[in-house]
């Protein structure tokens, strides 16, 4: 069965492996623009995370899955600079004002315009409301949404609202840009749209995209890589690289890499949980 | 359900309570000084319609006063105990135990220090102290009740104390300011017309000194003219803040 698109010869290393071990990956010529070294959460209801190694490339778009509980969030929070490990270290290039995080829910602020909403980081930043309205309006030009400028979120539906969040984080033109399961309280058309339109922006400006989900189909889609973690405290227990190009090619759900990648995910994923479940007994 | 017909509901019941009220007061020969007809109360109010009119300006006037006071000492402090959490944590006791005192008990306190020849004063201050907390604790509440991933992203984005201050926490709160400023009024009149029965003089001239005025000369059907006047008083209040509320809060979320 020939794929529409060229595989990458293996040469390059990048190849059609579906399971290479994520950190032996040979690919970065650049320095990482986050890394997690053996980090490690405590909270006072107990450890969160870790030790958990994870290190991103410029452009990289990386899928961390896991169950509830995992740590994802907790990991994405460091990455974003708002917590500090309890232990490990943690290495940002990205500065402040370089770094975005769009929520499960779309976080907006109910009293404000979506124009206003989208302005927020700019005007934070010390930027003048004009500039910062205009930017806010190609913002969201670029997710799709047009003629909701004036809209307060009471008046958008839920993929919209979604969509003014992603706007609000792309607004800033981000080199890191990180998406806590942002597509979770959306239908599965919407998911899908959405899913299509963030490879879409990523390609314009090329952010390194963390991407958190319990949808191991959805990791596997939207990343070139997908780490999978063990339940609480969460480590990283396995998972794929997806040699296939970003965006996705038409019909890629149907194509044997996706359905591979997809197994080995899930396999991981089971055995990750199943070893926490058999530590426990 | 006929919409027309649901309206219509509460007056009918009214029209039968009434009825039956006036049909039994006249059948069983009740003395007017235990419970009037509903037309003898309807006589009596039209009759003192000018006293109780000014009345009822006095003791309303007196809880607007003391409901704007009540709302800028409440507003002032939850803004610096919101925004200062040492503070809040010395606060916090201590507005419990002044909020679980029973107001009346400290009436004739107030009173005094108003001084015994400004009755008008100790009426306020009292409506003022009952007005306070619903308006301190949803001032506070929402002051702190911000989204949470909202003050993250204030977070991440390196905004200054005032720029959440200005732009996330006081529009977070607007809401619940204007449910603890709804609450508040209609504890201000309750306010009021308590302290005007602890002063007992007549200095305020207000509805509950009408009241007071009656009960001591067994005019029972003006007792009830008066707390008519009251009732309708609180309707409107009540009434007028809601359509507030609602304006405000439509422009606040844009629906």
């Amino acid at each position: 069965m020939a794929a529409p698109w060229a595989p990458p010869s293996p040469a390059r290393g990048e190849g059609w492996a579906v399971g290479a071990k994520p950190s032996k990956r040979d690919l970065r010529l650049t320095a990482p623009i986050a890394r997690l070294q053996a980090v490690e959460v405590d909270y006072p209801r107990g450890p969160a995370l870790g030790p958990f190694d994870f290190d991103l490339a410029p452009g990289e778009i990386t899928a961390l899955v896991g169950p509830s509980g995992c740590g994802k969030s907790t990991a994405l929070r460091l990455l974003a600079g708002l917590e500090a490990p309890t232990r490990g270290r943690v290495e940002r290039a990205s500065g402040r004002g370089e770094t975005a995080v769009v929520f499960q829910a779309p976080t907006l602020m109910p009293w404000a315009t979506a124009t206003d909403n989208v302005a927020l980081p700019l005007e934070l930043a010390g930027t003048s409301k004009s500039v910062a309205r205009e930017r806010a309006r190609a913002a969201l030009a670029r997710v799709k949404l047009t003629g909701v400028d004036a809209a307060k979120p009471a008046q958008l539906s839920g993929g919209m609202a979604m969509r003014v969040s992603l706007a609000r984080a792309l607004v800033t033109d981000p080199r890191l840009l990180l998406l806590d399961e942002p597509f979770a309280a959306l239908d599965e058309i919407t998911r899908r749209a959405l899913a299509e339109d963030v490879h879409a922006l990523w390609v314009q400006s090329k952010p390194a995209i963390v991407f958190v989900t319990h949808n191991v189909e959805e990791a596997v889609y939207m990343a070139s890589r997908v780490v999978v973690m063990t339940s609480g405290p969460g480590r990283a227990a396995g998972g794929a690289v997806i040699g296939a190009p970003l965006p996705r090619p038409p019909g890629f759900r149907t194509t044997e890499v996706f359905r591979q990648a997809a197994e080995k995910v899930s396999a991981d994923l089971a055995a990750a949980m199943g070893a926490r479940v058999g530590a426990a007994s | 359900m006929n919409r027309g017909l649901s309206l219509l509901a509460p007056f009918v019941l009214i029209a039968i309570l009434l009825a039956v009220w006036e049909i039994a007061c006249r059948a069983l020969a009740v003395p007017q000084f235990l419970l009037p007809p509903p037309s003898a109360i309807a006589e009596a109010t039209a009759r003192n319609m000018p006293l109780l009119m000014s009345s009822a300006w006095n003791t309303l006037s007196m809880a607007v006063l003391a409901w704007i006071v009540a709302s800028v000492f409440a507003c002032g402090l939850a803004l610096l105990v919101g925004t200062h959490s040492l503070i809040e944590d010395a606060v916090r006791p201590l507005a419990v135990v002044i909020q679980v005192t029973p107001i009346v008990a400290i009436a004739p306190l107030v009173n005094i220090w108003a001084g015994l020849d400004h009755p008008q004063r100790g009426v306020v201050g009292l409506a003022a102290v009952v007005a306070f907390f619903p308006i301190f604790s949803g001032a506070l509440t929402g002051l702190k009740g911000a989204d949470p991933d909202l003050e993250r992203l204030f977070d991440l984005y390196g905004a200054t104390r005032l720029q959440r201050l200005f732009r996330l926490r006081l529009p977070a709160a607007v809401p619940f300011v204007l449910e603890g400023h709804k609450v508040a009024a209609g504890l201000a009149v309750v306010g009021a017309v308590v302290a005007e029965f602890v002063a007992g003089s007549g200095g305020a001239q207000g509805l509950a000194w009408r009241i007071l005025e009656a009960s001591n000369r067994l005019q029972t059907a003006k007792m009830f003219a008066a707390l008519l006047v009251l009732a309708l008083m609180g309707v409107l209040l009540y009434g007028v803040l809601q359509v507030a509320e609602r304006v405000i809060l439509r422009r606040w979320r844009g629906r």
